[in-house]
């Protein structure tokens, strides 16, 4: 990858153009260099002065390919300002901000994070799901706070090992999950959109009955018209009040109003979630609560899963400009 | 069995309180001001000792009560027992082995994370509505990383387990290489610190591995290892692991025990590179119970002159 100057004032004219409306948070903080290759240029929204319709019209038919994330939404009426693109290439494991059906209609290929965010996102699950069985961010507040010598021990938890887990939505992040917790001794089953042959965790097409069989439920799945506020009150009351609920999938999954409610009255016993429906503003409630662990929608945020981001990104982009195949296209399924 | 006298130490957990109650004439130590005269008054109808890793039997204890027969300790672990003197004087004693290996081996993985991806600053950052501001900035990778584990016994080698499973390279040190393990072995801790990114420690504490994280083998792990500890404190130079994470000498450190519980170091409770635990290794309703049903049974075996089930002497 070669360090190059994009700079909106010579624009090669043979190199193809990558439209980008807002940085996507992975360049923000690697920098555009690590996106950069000889095989196409950065067409960037922000830096230009032109209003943003103008701009999109002015350079509508160059734009073969859009790199986009959560801030910049790729919808229908985008496309539809840019006849000539072919490729939409989302920064992130969620392509919810993509109208994929758009795409499909117009027979535009998305690409999005593969696998490279799958061990980050378990761990990370793993680490939310661990905390609020064992209350480690609680107790560490508790050490924090003087209350091992004022107050004596602290609570007791609950064993990992033996627990009924119940992921929703079983694919790269949800398998990994899966594969830790079996190290842990817990015992997997899932919900998935379609039953995967490959596994032999047991499978649950409804999800009522996943969250009646489960002691924790770990959201993993993406963000779609079928899965939002999937999990709602029917499915939080089959989790009982006994049960956890970890989301690192996408806040609007959970009908949040009903989570806290049910967090409030004890009618399940904990949460630690890394998404929300209107980050960052999270309800207030959740504040309060000891027996909830909150994180800011970081759970792929390490510097290797960026990095491993930002190669795919360039993967991808140079094989679409080269007709070579793919590599993480997303399927339609 | 309701006349024979067992002493227990200090509170440890509610259910065993009960237990022994039930089963046996309990004394409670610590519901007396004078211990020196209220064991003068009872020591000859006290036939056992249940101890913990707070307040366990040493040699003075032992000595008041001449009709001592078992010890039987809520706990794994045994530097709390004059074992010495329960040798000479032919006093039995049990531990609680197996049944609290996993929630152990559970903390340790729970630390790693909780320190390489900050989930405690994390959770903070959220509660004090910084989010608003600003994301928190980038937390480390766990899987793939490098753990190198103090001491392969049954914990050791159920972290090793865990470990594994997040894609990760495990290494140990033990007092004697184990013929039947795949994973590296090194000689001695400061190799041990040097080859890994993540350094567990997971022995037994005894003279020899009083301090045995010192400064040699934290300037070993290096300004981007992280230490576990889920021994006991004494395992760890303690000033030394302060100035060592104040200067930035070492990267991070989960800690569930110290040398001098309950406080933890005051220095370390302002830092994020730092998750700090009260002595919660074994600490779940499961595993409690378990532990707490196997004293009973070490002790009512015991005294029906049947094999003891965990037997240490």
């Amino acid at each position: 990858m070669e360090n190059k100057d994009h700079n909106q004032n010579h624009q090669s004219e043979d190199l193809p153009q990558v439209l980008l409306l807002k940085p996507t948070p992975v360049m923000a903080v690697l920098g555009e260099h690590q996106f950069s290759s000889n095989k196409y240029q950065f067409l960037k929204a922000w830096e230009s002065p032109l209003p943003l319709y103008q701009f999109l019209t002015k350079y509508a038919n160059s734009i073969q390919a859009i790199l986009c994330s959560g801030a910049a939404p790729v919808t229908d009426d985008l496309l539809q300002l840019l006849p000539s693109v072919r490729l939409v290439v989302a920064a992130s494991a969620g392509t919810n901000h993509i109208d994929l059906m758009a795409c499909c209609r117009r027979g535009i290929s998305v690409t999005n994070a593969g696998n490279v965010f799958s061990d980050d996102g378990a761990d990370a699950a793993v680490g939310l799901l661990f905390d609020i069985l064992r209350k480690i961010s609680a107790a560490d507040r508790y050490v924090r706070q003087g209350l091992w010598v004022k107050k004596g021990d602290y609570a007791l938890g609950s064993k990992l090992g033996g627990k009924r887990i119940g992921i929703v939505g079983l694919g790269g992040i949800g398998l990994q999950v899966a594969k830790r917790l079996e190290a842990f001794g817990c015992i997997i089953s899932y919900n998935s959109r379609k039953k995967k042959t490959f596994v032999s965790y047991p499978f649950y097409s409804n999800i009522c009955e996943l969250a009646a069989d489960s002691d924790a439920l770990i959201i993993c799945c993406a963000l779609t018209d079928q899965t939002r506020h999937m999990i709602n009150k029917e499915v939080l009351s089959a989790l009982g009040k006994e049960g956890f609920i970890v989301n690192i999938g996408r806040g609007a999954i959970i009908d949040e109003k009903e989570l806290v409610r049910c967090l409030v009255e004890g009618e399940i016993a904990g949460a630690g979630l890394d998404v929300f429906e209107k980050e960052p503003d999270i309800p207030k409630q959740l504040l309060e609560l000891e027996n909830v662990v909150l994180s800011p929608h970081k759970a792929v945020f390490t510097p290797e899963s960026f990095l491993a981001l930002s190669e795919l990104v360039v993967g991808n982009l140079e094989a679409f400009f080269s007709n070579l195949p793919l590599l993480s296209p997303v399927m339609d399924e | 069995m309701d006349t024979i006298g067992v002493l227990m130490t200090c509170p440890m957990y509610s259910y065993l309180e009960q237990e022994l109650d039930a089963r046996f004439n309990l004394f409670k130590l610590w519901q007396h001001s004078s211990k020196v005269d209220f064991l003068k008054t009872n020591q000859h109808k006290i036939k056992a000792i249940v101890g913990n890793t707070k307040i366990g039997a040493d040699a003075e204890l032992i000595d008041a009560l001449p009709e001592l027969e078992i010890v039987a300790t809520f706990s794994v672990g045994l530097d709390k027992i004059d074992l010495r003197k329960c040798k000479e004087k032919g006093i039995r004693v049990t531990n609680t082995p197996d049944v609290l290996t996993d929630d152990v081996a559970d903390l340790a993985i729970g630390l790693i994370l909780g320190v390489l991806r900050n989930i405690c600053a994390c959770d903070g950052y959220v509660r004090s509505g910084k989010w608003k501001d600003a994301d928190f900035e980038l937390t480390t990778k766990f899987s793939g990383k490098s753990v190198g584990i103090l001491g392969l016994g049954r914990i050791g080698a159920a972290i090793a387990k865990r470990a594994e499973a997040f894609g990760c390279s495990i290494s140990y040190h033990s007092r004697s290489q184990k013929p039947n393990s795949n994973y590296k072995y090194f000689s001695n801790v400061i190799d041990l610190a040097k080859n890994c990114q993540i350094l567990v420690v997971a022995c037994a504490l005894t003279e020899e591995t009083q301090h045995i994280i010192n400064q040699e083998v934290i300037d070993a792990l290096g300004p981007k290892g992280v230490l576990i500890n889920i021994g006991r404190g004494a395992h760890v130079d303690e000033r030394e692991l302060v100035s060592a994470l104040l200067e930035g000498r070492l990267g991070g450190a989960g800690l569930d025990v110290y040398e001098n519980e309950p406080e933890a170091p005051e220095q370390l409770l302002g830092l994020g590179n730092v998750v700090l635990l009260p002595h919660v290794g074994s600490d779940t309703i499961e595993t409690s119970n378990a532990m707490a049903d196997l004293v009973i049974a070490n002790l009512e075996a015991h005294f029906d002159n049947k094999p003891l089930l965990t037997p240490v002497i």
